[in-house]
């Protein structure tokens, strides 16, 4: 099951950065755990103190299978169960545009957690910016493919509003890990243009 | 061959103890014995003895949670479709052990049982009991049955009192806990409940103080008691879904107070069946002991103080309709777990059943459970390695 696993995280770079990322032994939150793919590899590989938080009834079976700890919650209910300071890091996966108030949130994973990790997806990402200038319409991406009415990413922002967001909730971001498919040196170059997705941790 | 499945036949074992000097201690302070367990097992222990599994039953079930007693047996155990070969509680692979608790009236001793001091049944003499009290007999049971740690105890409603109940007081006997449509401590709602269905027992003029005979019982008491209770365990939805304003007869309405709705009759006929299977005075002491029960009385009122000692996992579950045991609660226990780094899986199935949906939702809570037994046996396996 584990080999399934591997398998599966080789497909999101942001999970493969973000599990490297975390150190052995810490305590990991991840918030949108999905099916548990990420905790049950750092389980395994770094003896981490794991616990998830998923909303679908489906692919929580799939986290307890796996013996991933998993909490049924939404993500907007907040955090208020969980204590200040009580994970070395929370996880928030391609999520964060999906939620109803993505500020609150972040108020929340970083009291939460001492280190927050954000994989970002980027909307001033050039093909997006291409189709909302020339042809006028909502960008659809392979990383945002639902059309503007059907949508769950209700929150969409670039890089830049996300730095201006932290600057403004007084988050300091430690580190900014934009990665592109193709065009990777573009996308260290000029991140806001080139990177589909960004890493950010942040903390306090 | 035979199409028709076979069925799985079950006999109900007894454990007696208590003579020995080694009485069973209560926590009113006073002493039971002798103590007699009835108890069922299915599937076998294995070499390690490391797949025993303890389930335990809410305040009206018994030990024969699956199966049947005979060939012509017409009803199987109150979790058959949970506990059996190829199931959540999968018999092919775990040692499963259902033990009736003390003070019941299905085997085990209770208030109707007899006194040794006086030859005569207990009835109100029976000493006060907890869940603490349940879960200390059912270690005895353990020792005798030679497994010195449950890979996981399971239980419902009552049963999952008793499971939590066994993670804090026996915390190196238990492997895991699943802990469904349970709760710390009984709400107020619930105790004003329970109140009522006592007051119907003992304002029965056939109660006498407790000392009834066998052939004139307060079986009207009992009825509303149990009447009180299911209007409980069922939801608004669940009674809508079920009866919703039918009558019982499809001619015209009668305008009097006999019973015309569906649901007073169903009502009626659970009260009515009740009485045939359940004794009163363990009624009343049961309901007791549930509404006593505070799983934070361990901390002395601190609910993450209480759970301090505990280290096995927790698989925790809800269902959205429940408001006997609400997810609120189960949710105020898994964040407890959390506070002490307890690892704790926790589901708020969705159901419109009520409370009864944990002997209802099997898709969902079997999987649950068959995925969290799977992962606890990899556990121990990989420390056996």
């Amino acid at each position: 099951m584990l080999n399934r696993s591997k398998k599966e995280l080789q497909n999101r770079q942001d999970l493969m950065i973000t599990a490297d990322i975390i150190t052995n032994k810490a305590s990991v939150l991840d918030l949108g755990c999905g099916n548990g793919n990420l905790l049950h590899i750092l389980k395994a590989e770094k003896n981490i103190y794991a616990c998830g938080v998923e909303i679908e009834q489906n692919k929580l079976l799939e986290c307890v299978k796996k013996g991933v700890p998993v909490i049924h919650s939404d993500l907007n209910d907040g955090l208020d169960d969980f204590q200040d300071n009580s994970f070395d890091f929370v996880v928030l996966s391609q999520t964060i545009q999906a939620v109803h108030r993505p500020d609150k949130l972040i108020e929340d994973m970083v009291r939460v957690g001492k280190k927050v990790i954000i994989s970002f997806l980027n909307i001033g990402y050039f093909t997006s910016r291409f189709q909302l200038t020339f042809y006028g319409k909502m960008p659809v991406t392979n990383s945002l493919p639902e059309l503007w009415y059907s949508t769950p990413n209700i929150h969409l922002a670039t890089i830049c509003d996300f730095r201006n967001l932290c600057i403004e909730k007084g988050v300091k971001i430690t580190e900014e890990i934009p990665f592109g498919t193709h065009l990777n040196i573009l996308a260290k170059f000029w991140p806001n243009m080139f990177a589909p997705t960004c890493v950010f941790i942040i903390e306090k | 061959m035979s199409n028709e499945k076979k069925k799985m036949i079950v006999k109900s074992k007894e454990f007696s103890f208590g003579t020995d000097n080694e009485p069973l201690e209560l926590d009113c302070g006073k002493t039971l014995a002798p103590v007699n367990i009835t108890y069922e097992t299915y599937g076998k222990l294995n070499q390690a003895k490391s797949n025993a599994v303890l389930i335990l039953h809410a305040l009206t079930g018994d030990a024969h949670v699956a199966g049947y007693h005979s060939e012509t047996d017409k009803k199987p155990g109150w979790w058959d479709e949970m506990v059996g070969a190829g199931k959540a509680f999968d018999t092919d692979k775990y040692f499963i052990v259902c033990s009736n608790i003390i003070g019941g009236c299905t085997g085990s001793t209770g208030p109707r049982s007899i006194n040794p001091e006086t030859g005569k049944p207990y009835n109100m003499d029976f000493p006060f009991i907890t869940i603490s009290d349940m879960v200390r007999a059912q270690h005895r049971l353990m020792q005798h049955l030679e497994v010195s740690r449950w890979l996981s105890i399971a239980g419902g409603s009552m049963g999952g009192m008793q499971a939590l109940q066994w993670g804090v007081d026996y915390p190196e006997a238990v492997n895991s806990v699943m802990a469904i449509a349970t709760t710390t401590r009984l709400s107020p709602q619930s105790i004003a409940f329970d109140w009522v269905g006592r007051e119907a027992i003992m304002s029965d003029a056939n109660w006498r103080n407790g000392e009834y005979t066998d052939d004139l019982e307060p079986d009207q008491g009992l009825a509303i008691a149990r009447m009180v209770g299911h209007i409980t365990y069922l939801s608004d939805e669940a009674m809508d879904k079920k009866f919703g304003r039918r009558l019982q007869t499809k001619t015209k309405q009668s305008i009097d107070f006999s019973r015309n709705f569906q649901v007073e009759s169903y009502l009626e006929y659970q009260g009515q069946q009740f009485v045939e299977r359940f004794d009163a005075n363990s009624y009343l002491y049961i309901s007791r002991a549930m509404d006593y029960y505070d799983l934070s009385k361990k901390g002395d009122g601190d609910l993450n103080k209480s759970l301090e000692k505990v280290t096995s996992p927790f698989l925790v579950v809800s269902f959205s309709s429940d408001w006997l045991f609400p997810k609120s609660h189960s949710k105020e226990l898994v964040k407890a777990l959390r506070n002490n780094n307890i690892d704790a899986t926790y589901c708020d199935i969705e159901s419109s059943y009520g409370h009864d949906a944990f002997l209802l939702e099997i898709d969902t809570l079997g999987k649950l459970i068959s995925g969290f037994l799977a992962s606890r046996t990899d556990e121990v396996n990989k420390n056996v390695k």
